[in-house]
C-alpha cells in the first residue's frame, strides 16, 4: 500500500482526533496558565437629592462591568503562571499538613482529598475485578454448555447499564430504609446509615464498580479459557497435577496476556471514576480527580465557569494517566524494537 | 467428544460450582431486576423496608391497581414466546430477509421491531383484554400484586420525556454512523500499511484512550461557548454557536471514541486474509474498490461489534453530554440526573426509579438481540489487541 492511498484511508479518523483530542489538550495546557475574567472599572457617581436649600450630594465610587459596543461585557485574558495550579494544589498548607503529620488537613483540600479516593479506588478494585472475573470464567467454563448462554446474558446485564444508572440501582437498594440497609440492620444487630460517612459509600462504590466491570474481565477470560492446549492439560494430569495445581501451572500463564490487558483496561478506565460521585451524590463526603474537573465546568451561581481551573486540575489529572502508562508504553516499545531488529 | 474421566469434576465440586454460578447470576441480575420492580410501585410500597411488601405491593394493591394471576400467567407466557423469538428465530429471519450488504440495517429494523412488539402487546393489546376477562374469571381475576404504570405515564407524557429520548437517538445514531464509517477506513489502512508510522498512531491512540473525559471537555467548553465570535470574520453573521449543538456533541463523542474503535476494528481486518485484496486488486480493482466490494462484505461481524460499543458509549454518556448540552437539547441520561437532585417527594422518587428503568429498557434488548456479537467483540478486542 502507497504512503498516499494509507493517508486517504487513515485520514478522516487522524484528522477528527488530531482536531477533537490532541488541540484540545493544547488549549487545555495554555488555559491553565491563564484567567478570563470580566473587566471592571470604578466610577465615581454623585448622587444629588434636593434639601433645605442646598442640595445633599454623595459621591460614591462603584465597582461595574465594561460594557463593549455590543453591549456585552467586556472580558481580557491574562497570564497567570502557576497561580491556578497553586490554587488547587496549596502546596503551602498541604506541606504544612505533612509537616504535622495531620492526616485531616490534608484531606481537607479537594485535590489531595480527590487524588485519595482516586488511587485507593483504582487500586482496591483491580484485584477484585481480575479475581472475580476469574472465578466466574473458570466456573462458568465448567457448566454444561446448554445453560452458559443464560449465564452469560446475565452477568453482560451489569456491563452493558448506564454507569450513572447503575450506580443509582445500588444507591437505592441502600438509601435511608433500603432493604439491603434493612438486612445490615439486622445481621449485624445495629443501627446503620449508608449515606452518612464516606467510608460506607466507597465501600458501595467499590461494590458497585466490581460488579460493573467484573462481567468484561469474566467474558474476557472466558474466551481465553476456550483456547487452553488440550494437550498441555493432559500432559498435567499425566504427571499428576491436582486440579488446583493445572489452574495454577497453565491455565493462569495462558490466560496471563489477558489478565494484563484487563488490568490495563481497568486501571485507564477506574481512574477517571466519576458517574458513581454522581449516581451516589456523594460530594460532600467522596469527591475523585475527575469529578473535581466537572465541577470547576459547572456554573455556579453566577453563571461563572472557572476554566483555568478546570484546566489546571485537567492537566494534573494527565499527569497521573501518564504516570500509569509509563510501563505498558516502555514495554511495547521494546517490543516493537525487538520486532524491527 | 466425552470429557476424559480425569478431568470430570468430583460432585462436591460440581455443586459448588453450580452455587457460585448462581449466586453470581442473582448479585448480576438483582438490582437491575429490584429497580423494575419498584417502578411499579406506588412510593409507600417501592421504599418499603420490608422486601415483600415491595414485591407484593399491598398498598398499591388496595388503591385498586394489580395483577391478577391470570395477568401473570399471560405477561409470562408473552415475554417468554418473544424470548425465543428474539433469540432462535430473528437471527435466521434477518439474514434471511435483508440484502446481503444491508444486514446492519436488517437489524436495526428488527430490534425496533421487537421493541414495537413489546409496546404494543403490553401497552395496548393487553389492558383492555385481560381487564374484561379479569371481571369473568372470579378468584382468578382478583388482583394479588400491586402494579402501576401511573409513573411511567408521568415521566414519558407530563414531564415529556420523550424529547430527551429523542435526542438521545439523535446523538446516538450519529455518533454509531459517523464513527463507524471513518473508523472502518482507518482501521483497514492501518491493518494493511507495513509503516512504521502506523504502529505510533496506534501507541497514540492508546494514549488518547486513557485519558479522562473532563480533561477533553475542558479544551472544549472555552471553544465552543466563544465560537460564534471566533468563526465570525470567516463565516460572517451566521456564525454558529457550537454550544449547545447536537452536532458538535456527536462529533466530540466519535473523537473520544476514534481510538478504541480503530483498535478494534484494526484487529477484525487482520483476520481477513490479505491474498483477498491482492486478488481484487489483480482483477483491477482499486484499493477503495477491493475495500468497499471484497472486504466490507466480510467484515459485517466485526462492524455490528464495534457499532454496539459506540452505541453503548453515546448512550450511556454522562459527562460529555451534561456539560455540552443545553436544557432543551438534553439526552437522557443527564436528564435523570436532574430528577433525583430536584427529588422532593417520594413521588419524584419513584418517578426517576421509572426513568431509570426506561433507559435500561433499550438495552437490555440490546444484548438479548446482540449477545454473541458483544461476547465475539470483547474476545476479538482482547486476544488480538
Amino acid at each position: 500500500m502507497k504512503f498516499k492511498v494509507f493517508a486517504a484511508f487513515a485520514g478522516p479518523s487522524l484528522l477528527l482526533m488530531l482536531i477533537f483530542i490532541a488541540v484540545p489538550l493544547v488549549n487545555v495546557f495554555l488555559q491553565s496558565f491563564q484567567n478570563t475574567q470580566s473587566i471592571f472599572e470604578t466610577v465615581e457617581i454623585e448622587t444629588c437629592t434636593p434639601g433645605f436649600g442646598t442640595q445633599t450630594c454623595i459621591t460614591e465610587s462603584e465597582t461595574r462591568p465594561v460594557l463593549g459596543e455590543d453591549g456585552r461585557v467586556l472580558e481580557k485574558t491574562i497570564f497567570v503562571g502557576w497561580e491556578s495550579y497553586r490554587n488547587i494544589l496549596r502546596p503551602d498548607q498541604a506541606w504544612e499538613a505533612v509537616k504535622q503529620l495531620n492526616w485531616s488537613a490534608l484531606m481537607a483540600i479537594d485535590f489531595w482529598k480527590a487524588l485519595r479516593f482516586t488511587l485507593t479506588f483504582t487500586l482496591i478494585s483491580l484485584p477484585l475485578v481480575i479475581g472475580l472475573g476469574l472465578v466466574i470464567a473458570v466456573a462458568v467454563n465448567n457448566l454444561a454448555k446448554s445453560i452458559r448462554g443464560q449465564v452469560i446474558f446475565v452477568s453482560l446485564l451489569p456491563f452493558i447499564i448506564t454507569p450513572v444508572i447503575g450506580a443509582l440501582s445500588i444507591r437505592w437498594l441502600f438509601i435511608g430504609d433500603g432493604i439491603l440497609t434493612v438486612l445490615l440492620e439486622w445481621w449485624l444487630q445495629m443501627d446503620i446509615a449508608m449515606f452518612a460517612q464516606a467510608w460506607t459509600i466507597e465501600l458501595m462504590m467499590l461494590f458497585y464498580r466490581v460488579w460493573h466491570v467484573a462481567p468484561f474481565a469474566f467474558v474476557v477470560f472466558y474466551a481465553g479459557l476456550q483456547t487452553v492446549n488440550n494437550d498441555t492439560l493432559e500432559s498435567a494430569i499425566i504427571d499428576g497435577a491436582s486440579r488446583f495445581e493445572r489452574l495454577r501451572y497453565v491455565v493462569i500463564p495462558h490466560l496471563m496476556p489477558l489478565i494484563i490487558f484487563v488490568s490495563l483496561i481497568h486501571l485507564m478506565d477506574s481512574y477517571r471514576v466519576f458517574e458513581e460521585i454522581v449516581g451516589f451524590s456523594s460530594q460532600a463526603h467522596v469527591i475523585s480527580l475527575q469529578w473535581l474537573t466537572y465541577d470547576f465546568l459547572v456554573p455556579d451561581e453566577s453563571g461563572n465557569r472557572s476554566i483555568s481551573r478546570a484546566s489546571a486540575s485537567s492537566m494534573l489529572t494527565m499527569i497521573g494517566i501518564v504516570i500509569i502508562l509509563i510501563p505498558l508504553l516502555r514495554k511495547t516499545w521494546n517490543d516493537h524494537r525487538a520486532r524491527v531488529l | 467428544m466425552s470429557v476424559p474421566k480425569a478431568l470430570r469434576m468430583p460432585i462436591g465440586l460440581k455443586a459448588i460450582t453450580l452455587g457460585f454460578v448462581a449466586f453470581w447470576c442473582v448479585i448480576a441480575a438483582f438490582p437491575i431486576f429490584w429497580i423494575a420492580v419498584m417502578s411499579f410501585k406506588e412510593p409507600l410500597d417501592s421504599f418499603a423496608s420490608n422486601p415483600l411488601s415491595v414485591i407484593f405491593g399491598p398498598s398499591t394493591r388496595e388503591s385498586g391497581k394489580g395483577l391478577s394471576v391470570f395477568d401473570i400467567l399471560i405477561g409470562l407466557s408473552a415475554i417468554y414466546f418473544i424470548y425465543r423469538f428474539t433469540i432462535y428465530h430473528l437471527p435466521k429471519w434477518v439474514s434471511k430477509c435483508s440484502p446481503f450488504n444491508l444486514i446492519v440495517v436488517g437489524w436495526l429494523l428488527a430490534a425496533l421491531l421487537v421493541a414495537l412488539v413489546v409496546v404494543v402487546v403490553f401497552g395496548v393489546l393487553f389492558p383492555p383484554i385481560l381487564a374484561f376477562v379479569n371481571g369473568l374469571t372470579g378468584f382468578l381475576g382478583t388482583p394479588i400484586i400491586g402494579f402501576t404504570t401511573e409513573h411511567y405515564l408521568a415521566v414519558w407524557a407530563e414531564n415529556e420525556f420523550y424529547r430527551n429520548f429523542i435526542n438521545s437517538i439523535i446523538v446516538t445514531l450519529g455518533v454509531v454512523t459517523i464513527s463507524l464509517s471513518i473508523g472502518t477506513l482507518a482501521g483497514y489502512g492501518l491493518a494493511r500499511s507495513g509503516f512504521d508510522i502506523a504502529f505510533w498512531i496506534l501507541i497514540g491512540a492508546l494514549i488518547f484512550r486513557a485519558l479522562p473525559h473532563s480533561v477533553l471537555v475542558s479544551g472544549y467548553l472555552p471553544v465552543f461557548v466563544n465560537s460564534a465570535e471566533y468563526l465570525r470574520p470567516i463565516l460572517g453573521e451566521h456564525a454558529p454557536t457550537f454550544y449547545g449543538q447536537p452536532l458538535a456533541v456527536i462529533m466530540v463523542l466519535v473523537a473520544i471514541n476514534q481510538p478504541f474503535t480503530i483498535w478494534m476494528l484494526r484487529s477484525f481486518f487482520q483476520n481477513i486474509p490479505k491474498e483477498l485484496d491482492e486478488s481484487a486488486r489483480v482483477d483491477g480493482c482499486t484499493h477503495f474498490q477491493a475495500f468497499r466490494w471484497v472486504i466490507m462484505p466480510i467484515m459485517w461481524p466485526g462492524v455490528i461489534t464495534t457499532g454496539l460499543f459506540s452505541f453503548l458509549l453515546a448512550y450511556n454518556d454522562f459527562l460529555v453530554t451534561s456539560l455540552l448540552l443545553d436544557a432543551q437539547n438534553q439526552t437522557m441520561v443527564p436528564a435523570i440526573a436532574g430528577y433525583f437532585n430536584r427529588e422532593t417527594t417520594t413521588t419524584d422518587q419513584v418517578e426517576a426509579v421509572a426513568a431509570a428503568v426506561s433507559i435500561t429498557a433499550p438495552l437490555f434488548l440490546l444484548v438479548m438481540v446482540f449477545q454473541r456479537q458483544i461476547v465475539s467483540g470483547l474476545t476479538a478486542g482482547a486476544v488480538k489487541g
